[in-house]
């Protein structure tokens, strides 16, 4: 990570600096051209409409960095966000049910909120309790996991929708929707979470133990153990915080809605792999920072908003997609190749 | 100094054959170091052109060159006095150039006749298989080689060195001018070793130029003909056999004499630091165990070497000493104070710690620098209130690359650039970074050049000087009883000797290897 950036610094090469730059600049480029396409584009409720969506896929990729820097893959993050969602909306609509005394118990806001980001939590500790003690592959582990939390979802309301998260006040238990919809500062309240979640996110991948032992993970698993590194620990705390993240993402999602429906989340751990792999991280593991996914984020939404604003066709926009995240990983492998020869120029 | 050299031993030698292949000026650089600098080599047709170098001197670069793995960065190569490009494998094989890798190549999962005729199958005009000409040719080639292999066997249920014979016999039968073997010998038992050695007296007997490349001097000395020696990528001497020695080799690959390889050791005995009893690793396949009932004392002060054959348990040893192994029993004091039960994390806090046997799988992360390799164990000490300092860890790195000797341009660099010795080195300030009590070193010299050798025995002595203890093993008998003030000998996962100064002889530690295979055979007569 820093390493790399240090010696290359000190080669000066233009063409490997325009490289390393190249998520900001390709962020740039697709800012450019839909500020040009689309007189609506660059229009202040837009941007605002784009940003909502960028955090969505913004905080899944924060956690999600973390599984892959591990070497893993998260599957069952969109299924999470469902499951969450539908946990705070039984508890908002229904409360908890207590059949021994025949009553049920409404909890304020901040204990739902709090309930469904330990669903989360949860979740991810089962995920990678199979993957570090039961030896189960990640990617077969978190399919699985994928089915299961959506059919829970399903479950909690017998596949029905929870219409109104509002709350009442006899009950004490409103304000959810706050959390989707709030503005402080000029920003909806979800680009604030992502913000934070960003800075916190790299302080904890740079400056603290546990962020380093996950590079070491994904680097060598076998070299880690031997270091003294909790191995299984680390791998499955981040799984539990994928997790985490991916509940925040279902509560913010639901507060949005006002509502909370079990099929919420369907295929977001493709858009946050995707934005993951945009940002620079390898899927070996080991390589990689918060910050790039971040910017694989928003070039993505700016893409996806974009393409609707100039009025693409929809299977274009699927296409067109697909297509900047392969040549993402080209343009990686490049910059690796030209990497390593101005290393040995400069040698 | 360098050149004076090289002009007294090529004259005469250049009389007598034309070179078959030569370097003319090669360079090489790759990120972080030069690989070869300038490199002018002849290679002589019908001789055992032994190549000789520390690791990183550049010798398997070169090979890669002549090979057509890489390509150098300037010079050129002369084959039969022309010159060539030789710009990928396919090609040096045209040119009949083959090499046999010091990593194994065969695919574990295809037969022997599929893995020598791997990329190089005999096809019809359809593109299909001919399996019967194949397979006759393999039971050839491997009759040739002596070897009672079965070609239609998978490759995976050979043995180690079986499987190098499988590569070997992949060249051979290619009908190669030019063969280059990259320590070959290095996963050979002695038997299979001698069998190689009578094929490359039959390859030189045809004409057949071989370069030869190990890390047993000995062994190169004996078969070879012509002696090259590189140093930190340049061509520093040559020598015909009549010239060459084991000190004149050992002189040239290390600019040091080879008496100067040990340090002195002069040590005190101290308190106990580490006490282990009956400490027992059961076999997971079978019955008896990898380590048996070992009970020991080590004392701070002192450097206690292991020594026993290949499978005698010394690797096992160390690993469950340091906690690896779930099933190892037995009771471990460090310091006075019992671990046993202990995680490795725990282990470490505690003071021990244990530089691994397989640097590359189990002691580097390859995706982190330097810096981040050398601080991974100990990140705690530079933790301010739950957040690593950048300062105290790099006052920490600068410290220990000093001490170390540790040749790098940047502390931030990939790990990955720098070459063997120092790789090790890295591994061995990670490890003293934990501040250990007991060091547990487990063949801390192998695969590291000379003069990293002297490095690494002399931090060895100097830790041991710092009234901790130092437990290491090594399969050269010779550095077992150089660096060690007392000698373990292990056979069979049993402690069958405790040697202490005029008792580390040879004869000791041998007779000890061997005592308990006598008494089974005379069990089971």
């Amino acid at each position: 990570m820093t390493g790399n950036q240090k010696i290359i610094s000190s080669t000066k090469s233009a063409k490997l600096l325009l490289l390393q730059m190249r998520a900001y600049l390709a962020l740039i480029l697709v800012v450019a051209v839909f500020a040009a396409l689309s007189p609506t584009f660059l229009t202040t409720s837009n941007l605002v409409i784009m940003a909502k969506q960028v955090a969505i896929n913004a905080i899944l990729g924060i956690g999600m960095t973390y599984v892959i820097l591990s070497a893993g893959i998260d599957l069952s993050v969109g299924s999470i966000a469902g499951l969450s969602g539908m946990v705070a909306g039984w508890l908002l609509t229904e409360g908890l049910l207590l059949p021994m005394f025949g009553v049920s118990i409404f909890f304020n806001v901040w204990v739902v909120i709090l309930i469904a980001l330990m669903t989360g939590a949860f979740v991810g500790a089962i995920n990678g309790f199979l993957i570090t003690k039961l030896n189960v592959a990640p990617f077969i582990a978190t399919l699985g996991m994928l089915y299961v939390a959506r059919g829970c979802a399903m479950l909690i309301s017998g596949g029905s929708t929870f219409p109104n998260l509002a709350g009442r006040e006899s009950l004490g238990n409103t304000g959810f929707l706050v959390l989707g919809n709030e503005i402080f500062l000029g920003l909806p309240l979800p680009i604030w979470l992502m913000i934070a979640l960003t800075i916190i996110g790299t302080i904890i991948a740079r400056k603290t133990a546990f962020g380093r032992h996950v590079y070491a993970v994904g680097g060598n698993e076998e070299s880690a153990k031997f270091t003294g590194i909790r191995v299984n620990r680390i791998k499955t705390l981040t799984y539990v915080i994928s997790g985490v993240c991916a509940a925040l993402v279902g509560l913010i999602i639901a507060s949005q809605l006002g509502a909370a429906h079990p099929a919420t989340g369907e295929m977001y751990e493709l858009n946050a792999i995707a934005v993951v792999v945009l940002g620079g991280t390898s899927l070996f593991g080991g390589r990689g920072t918060i910050t790039g996914t971040i910017i694989g984020a928003f070039v993505i939404g700016v893409l996806e908003n974009g393409m609707v604003l100039i009025g693409m066709s929809e299977f274009w926009q699927i296409v067109v997609k697909g297509l900047v995240i392969i040549l993402a990983v080209v343009v990686d492998q490049w910059q690796q190749k030209i990497q390593h020869q101005t290393l040995a120029e400069s040698a | 100094m360098a050149n004076s050299e090289i002009s007294n031993h090529t004259e005469p030698m250049t009389v007598s054959e034309k070179p078959v292949l030569s370097a003319r000026e090669v360079t090489k650089k790759y990120p972080g170091t030069v690989a070869l600098d300038n490199v002018d080599l002849d290679i002589y047709p019908g001789k055992v052109n032994v190549i000789l170098g520390e690791n990183g001197a550049g010798k398997s670069t070169l090979m890669k060159i002549f090979a057509g793995v890489e390509k150098p960065t300037n010079g050129s190569l002369i084959l039969d006095g022309e010159p060539v490009r030789i710009n990928s494998p396919g090609k040096a094989l045209e040119n009949g150039i083959g090499i046999i890798y010091q990593e194994l190549t065969v695919c574990p999962n295809l037969s022997v006749t599929e893995n020598i005729f791997l990329a190089r199958e005999i096809k019809n005009r359809f593109g299909v298989v001919n399996q019967k000409k194949q397979r006759n040719i393999s039971a050839e080639t491997l009759k040739k080689l002596e070897q009672p292999i079965n070609p239609d066997m998978p490759v995976s249920q050979l043995r180690v060195g079986q499987q190098q014979l499988v590569e070997i016999a992949r060249s051979l039968k290619d009908n190669v001018r030019i063969l280059i073997m990259d320590e070959p010998t290095s996963a050979l038992s002695s038997k299979e070793t001698s069998i190689l050695k009578e094929i490359i007296s039959d390859l030189t007997s045809q004409g057949v130029a071989v370069i030869y490349i190990s890390h047993k001097l000995d062994e190169c000395l004996e078969i070879g003909d012509r002696f090259a020696v590189l140093r930190d990528g340049k061509l520093v001497a040559q020598a015909e056999r009549k010239d060459a020695s084991l000190s004149w080799i050992i002189k040239h690959m290390a600019g040091k004499n080879p008496d100067e390889l040990y340090p002195e050791t002069d040590h005190k005995t101290g308190k106990a630091m580490l006490k282990a009893e009956n400490l027992c690793l059961p076999r997971t396949e079978g019955e008896g165990y990898l380590v048996d009932h070992a009970s020991f004392t080590l004392h701070s002060g002192e450097i206690t070497g292991i020594y026993g054959l290949m499978g005698a348990g010394r690797t096992e040893l160390l690993e469950s000493l340091f906690g690896l192994h779930k099933l190892a029993t037995g009771s471990l004091f460090l310091d006075g104070k019992a671990i046993d039960g202990f995680t490795i994390d725990e282990r470490i806090e505690n003071g021990l710690m244990l530089i691994p046997e397989d640097r590359q799988k189990q002691g580097l992360i390859q995706t982190l620098s330097v810096a981040e390799n050398m601080t991974l164990s100990s990140l705690k000490s530079y933790q301010k209130s739950g957040f690593i300092s950048n300062k105290l860890e790099k006052i920490a790195v600068n410290d220990y690359i000093k001490k170390l000797l540790i040749r790098l341009s940047d502390p931030g660099q990939p790990v990955v650039t720098l070459s063997g010795g120092n790789q090790q080195k890295v591994v061995i300030a990670k490890c003293m970074l934990t501040n250990p009590k007991v060091l547990m070193m487990d063949e801390p010299t192998r695969g590291v050049d000379v003069g990293a050798k002297y490095d690494i025995f002399k931090i060895m002595s100097d830790f041991a000087a710092r009234d901790t203890s130092v437990l290491f093993t090594s399969s050269e008998l010779r550095e077992i009883m150089e660096m060690s003030d007392r000698v373990l000998v292990l056979a069979r996962g049993k402690i069958t000797a405790d040697l202490r100064g005029q008792d580390i002889t040879e004869k000791a530690i041998l007779d000890a290897c061997v005592i308990r295979n006598k008494e089974e055979k005379r069990k089971s007569a």
